[in-house]
């Protein structure tokens, strides 16, 4: 059995660690508050670009444009959204596993990593990291999402790239998130999703008498919808992964200060039965010694 | 029936929705040119210029700036997809200023390295605040 001073120290160690564990939950939850405002509060016009794209889509089926087809080139671009900072339990190893378990042959793809974690794993396991954009995790702005979005596009047309995917976190509620993998580019759409959007449309129209016109038409609008709408993708990636990152965080402290405060009970318990133990024994000695005297 | 002249107005932000409420018009840049979109409107997706947006509400008119985005028009709802809005009270004037004359000087070096659009784009962006803020000091 360990000795007295050894449990003591051990005890005081994980009680110090116990305490910054729970400093750190508690900023994260209040960080996971903020971000999950914003989350909430950009989903409208998510929501109402994916509207609106569907809808286009689903009464252009037949337009060739660029953006719809996949392009000449084999290189895929993913972009990776991790964290900068670690101890957000299984966040960014899922994230992670995402792009390695994806399938595709390491020399096609090529990353947009933001988040430091997820650079440093992936460039080690031997992917090309085409642009890093770490720092924009800590405060995402729809300016950088634009910022990326104009890259990667340049990119795409200039034929570098044929596939675009993103690999974020999608954060359904505060416990639970998701890691997914979302491709971009060329837009894509389900049939599922074009035939609802027909619906929708079809009924709008029987509503209103009269089919929705573009001006300009629909493939000019094609081209400044389709950079925005992948804009608002990235942008909502970005924040929901920082509220996921967050989420992720405060769970992955939580469950670390409560071992800490298990782990500092049955502590407790050995160094009590060692207290326990060792004066048993010093008055066994004492009385021994005095019986071995008279 | 002075109540049917009003429309729902959306606009929408990627940051926030930006306005919501009953107006009788709305007028703004497009790429097409200026439109003023009273009710029952035929329905329309047009895209957005930087410009200033003029919403006509029961109780007086209201400025903002928008800078790129599209918007769509149903006969009873208009709903606004800005990249960028503001508030007059939001813009800064010095920085809008500053951004004015280094977008003008860039234009004026002719680097072929530049990229053009990018700078007229800011260029335009940066008149439109300053117009918005001249014309909202002087109400």
């Amino acid at each position: 059995m360990a000795s007295m001073r050894d449990i003591q120290r051990r005890k005081s160690s994980i009680a110090s660690i116990g305490q910054i564990t729970k400093a750190m939950k508690l900023v994260s939850t209040v960080k996971l508050q903020k971000t999950k405002a914003r989350a909430e509060q950009a989903k409208p016009y998510f929501d109402k670009m994916y509207r609106t794209v569907t809808h286009i889509l689903s009464r252009s089926g037949q337009i060739r444009h660029p953006y719809l087809q996949a392009g000449a080139s084999k290189q895929k671009c993913i972009v990776t959204i991790t964290s900068n900072r670690g101890l957000a339990g299984g966040y960014n190893s899922n994230v992670e596993k995402l792009v390695t378990g994806s399938g595709f042959e390491k020399s096609t793809v090529e990353l947009v990593t933001i988040g430091r974690k997820g650079k440093e794993f992936l460039e080690k396991r031997g992917y090309k990291v085409r642009a890093d954009y770490s720092d924009v995790m800590n405060n995402p702005m729809y300016s950088d999402a634009r910022e990326i979005c104009e890259k990667i596009l340049e990119a795409y047309t200039a034929g570098e790239i044929g596939e675009i995917y993103v690999a974020y976190t999608s954060f359904k509620n505060t416990v639970v998130h998701e890691p997914k993998l979302m491709k971009l580019l060329p837009v894509e759409f389900s049939e599922e999703e074009i035939t609802a959007g027909t619906r929708k449309t079809n009924e709008r129209e029987a509503e209103m008498n009269t089919p929705m016109n573009y001006e300009p038409n629909e493939e000019e609008s094609l081209d400044i919808i389709i950079p925005k709408y992948i804009t608002s993708i990235l942008f909502g990636a970005l924040i929901e992964a920082a509220a996921s990152e967050n989420g992720a965080r405060m769970q992955a402290m939580d469950s670390a200060t409560s071992n800490a405060e298990e782990m500092i009970e049955k502590l407790s318990l050995q160094y009590n039965r060692a207290r326990q133990s060792s004066i048993t024994q010093e008055l066994t000695e004492i009385i021994a010694g005095a019986e071995a005297i008279s | 029936m002075a109540e049917d002249r009003f429309f729902e107005l959306h606009i929408i932000a990627p940051e926030r929705v930006f306005y919501e409420g009953k107006a009788s018009m709305v007028e703004l840049n497009t790429s097409e040119g200026e439109v003023g979109i009273y009710k029952n409107h035929i329905p329309m997706t047009l895209l957005i210029e930087p410009g200033i947006v003029t919403i006509t509400e029961e109780s007086g008119k209201k400025l903002a700036a928008i800078h790129s985005g599209f918007m769509e028009v149903l006969p009873t709802k208009v709903t606004i997809m800005a990249e960028v809005a503001e508030w007059p009270e939001e813009i800064d004037v010095n920085r809008a200023k500053e951004a004015e004359v280094r977008a003008e000087r860039r234009l004026q070096m002719k680097d072929p390295m530049l990229n053009l659009n990018r700078a007229e784009i800011a260029l335009r962006k940066a008149m439109v605040r300053l117009e918005l803020a001249d014309t909202a000091r002087n109400k």
